[in-house]
């Protein structure tokens, strides 16, 4: 694996190379000489620098790099608990915030020191492939159908978020899918698989972007989408032409389980990379984790949408407020 | 990976598409800019170089803005669709090309076009002489826009949606691919990208090749 990845950049590279000369000799023979600030054709290169990764950028003393989710960030909650972390834990935290699935893909291949993600089977099989160690549950929140406020597939009848689905399919209505492994997405197609269909065709739209860009959609569109509720409450004040069609007002008012939507911490194994902010990252999993930081999870978003965003769930919570 | 082919079909059908309109515009403009003298062609020709420095995130915004619902031209529902692109990229396109085709023709001897316009040619013929002198120039351009939008990423993003089958294009498909942590996938497609790039520059030079012997 690792061979074949190092041979194809090798092939980009010359690939890269020989595009560049076929390029700059062109200008020589008629034109005369060009103002400096021309871009040259050879712009090809930036994709490409997309696409390699540098192993173990993970590491650095006194900075803790995060892989999270998009909602964490989308939802604000990062912008408060960061600077608490920080001056908790007297270190830099570095947040990188991408779908589930890339966020794991950061901690495998040592980018990141802890994930905090919510796709509890991906997160199982992380932990089970030993790239991560002592997962702790930490919050949760529910997911929700939006529609358009017509509610054309007319879901909001459903107790069921699958028969809810499958309405939506049958009337060929707008369906908007991350599409981009990340756990909503994941969660979306678990839901779609309990309704017996296979998504696909002219209504579903798989975008392969965030959870913000993906209600954008919707609203632009008129289409259904899933989405996490506090990404939802965060930005609703900006989707005029969106509701919540399923899943309530508030999270009790949810009435299917399915749509529960649990976040973990997990420390990436440092016996896999010892160059990993182990230390740190450990006592990061024990700061979000302690009745403190709970509490202030449990705070967030009460003044501003009137409910929390996240509901606090870790051990030491639940303990304290038995 | 069967979706390649689509996205390969429509990463070349938007870029193409606004390299032609880019071309329709740009060549003209590069071309008048080129040849002629007025007040004010100074502060065209920076807006021109502006043009070609324009950064892809804010045409995609601005385009995005126009053809959002609310704005002026959301009757379209062009939005999230292969024309929001082409326009965006178009707009990339058309300065780059407008500003090598200036330099180009700014290079030709400017008696050619004299002694076309004494030989009794009409002001358009004296100035199609000109771009047929500058040809290799012209072509730099076409390459240097079409390198532009192929390669693009911002726009074609925000205002195509990166929706699968529909607006997917290469660099968007490698945008996704790398974050869902595909790497394998991403670098491929990296690849394909490159190739069509240095096949696209290869028929160019050899293109050239051929020009430099006719003239010779």
């Amino acid at each position: 694996m690792q061979k074949t990845k190092l041979f194809l950049m090798g092939l980009m590279a010359f690939a890269l190379a020989a595009c560049g000369p076929a390029a700059t000799p062109t200008v020589a023979p008629t034109a005369p000489p060009k103002p400096t600030d021309a871009p040259k054709p050879a712009a090809t290169a930036a994709p490409a620098a997309t696409a390699t990764t540098v192993k173990g950028q993970a590491g650095v003393p006194g900075v803790l790099t995060i892989a999270t989710t998009t909602s964490t960030q989308d939802s604000g909650l990062l912008d408060v608990l960061v600077p608490l972390a920080e001056k908790a834990l007297n270190a830099k935290m570095k947040v990188i915030a991408v779908g589930t699935g890339q966020s794991l893909k950061l901690g495998e291949d040592g980018n990141a020191d802890v994930v905090l993600v919510h796709a509890r089977a991906q997160e199982d099989d992380f932990i089970a492939k030993g790239f991560g160690i002592n997962r702790r549950d930490v919050m949760y929140n529910d997911f929700v159908i939006v529609g358009p406020a017509a509610d054309p597939a007319k879901v909001a009848s459903f107790k069921k978020a699958s028969e809810a689905f499958k309405a939506i399919a049958d009337a060929q209505a707008l369906f908007a899918s991350r599409g981009d492994k990340s756990g909503t997405n994941t969660k979306e197609l678990e839901v779609w698989k309990a309704a017996g269909v296979t998504p696909g065709g002219a209504w579903y739209s798989s975008l392969g972007q965030g959870m913000g860009e993906t209600l954008n959609f919707s609203n632009e569109k008129g289409a259904y989408t899933l989405t996490d509720r506090a990404t939802w409450l965060a930005q609703k004040g900006k989707l005029s032409g969106l509701k919540v069609v399923f899943g309530g007002d508030k999270i009790d008012q949810n009435p299917d389980a399915i749509l529960f939507n649990p976040y973990g911490v997990i420390p990436v194994n440092p016996a896999r990379y010892p160059q990993i902010n182990a230390d740190l990252a450990e006592k990061f999993a024990a700061w979000i984790t302690s009745v403190e930081t709970q509490k202030v999870i449990a705070n967030y978003g009460v003044d501003k949408y009137g409910a929390p965003l996240f509901y606090p769930q870790s051990k030491q919570w639940m303990d304290a407020n038995k | 990976m069967t979706d390649l082919l689509p996205i390969i079909a429509l990463s070349l059908r938007v870029s193409i598409t606004a390299l032609a309109l880019g071309a329709a515009m740009g060549v003209p403009l590069g071309a008048w800019l080129g040849l002629s003298q007025f007040r004010g062609r100074g502060l065209l020709v920076a807006l021109i170089y502006t043009g070609m420095g324009l950064p892809p995130v804010v045409v995609g915004l601005f385009v995005y803005l126009m053809l959002s619902r609310a704005g002026p031209l959301g009757a379209w529902q062009w939005l999230f669709t292969p024309n929001a692109m082409i326009a965006a990229q178009t707009i990339l396109a058309m300065p780059l090309i407008a500003g090598f085709v200036m330099a180009a023709v700014m290079g030709v001897d400017p008696d050619l076009r004299r002694q076309f316009i004494s030989l009794g040619a009409t002001s358009t013929q004296a100035t199609l002489a000109v771009l047929r002198e500058a040809r290799t120039g012209v072509v730099v351009a076409l390459v240097a826009g079409f390198g532009g939008v192929i390669s693009e990423v911002g726009a074609v993003m925000l205002v195509g949606g990166n929706i699968a089958g529909e607006t997917r294009t290469l660099t968007t498909a490698i945008v996704l691919e790398t974050r869902q942590g595909d790497f394998d996938r991403a670098i491929a497609l990296g690849l394909v990208l490159l190739a069509i790039s240095f096949a696209i520059n290869l028929v160019v030079m050899l293109l050239q090749g051929r020009a430099g012997v006719v003239k010779s």
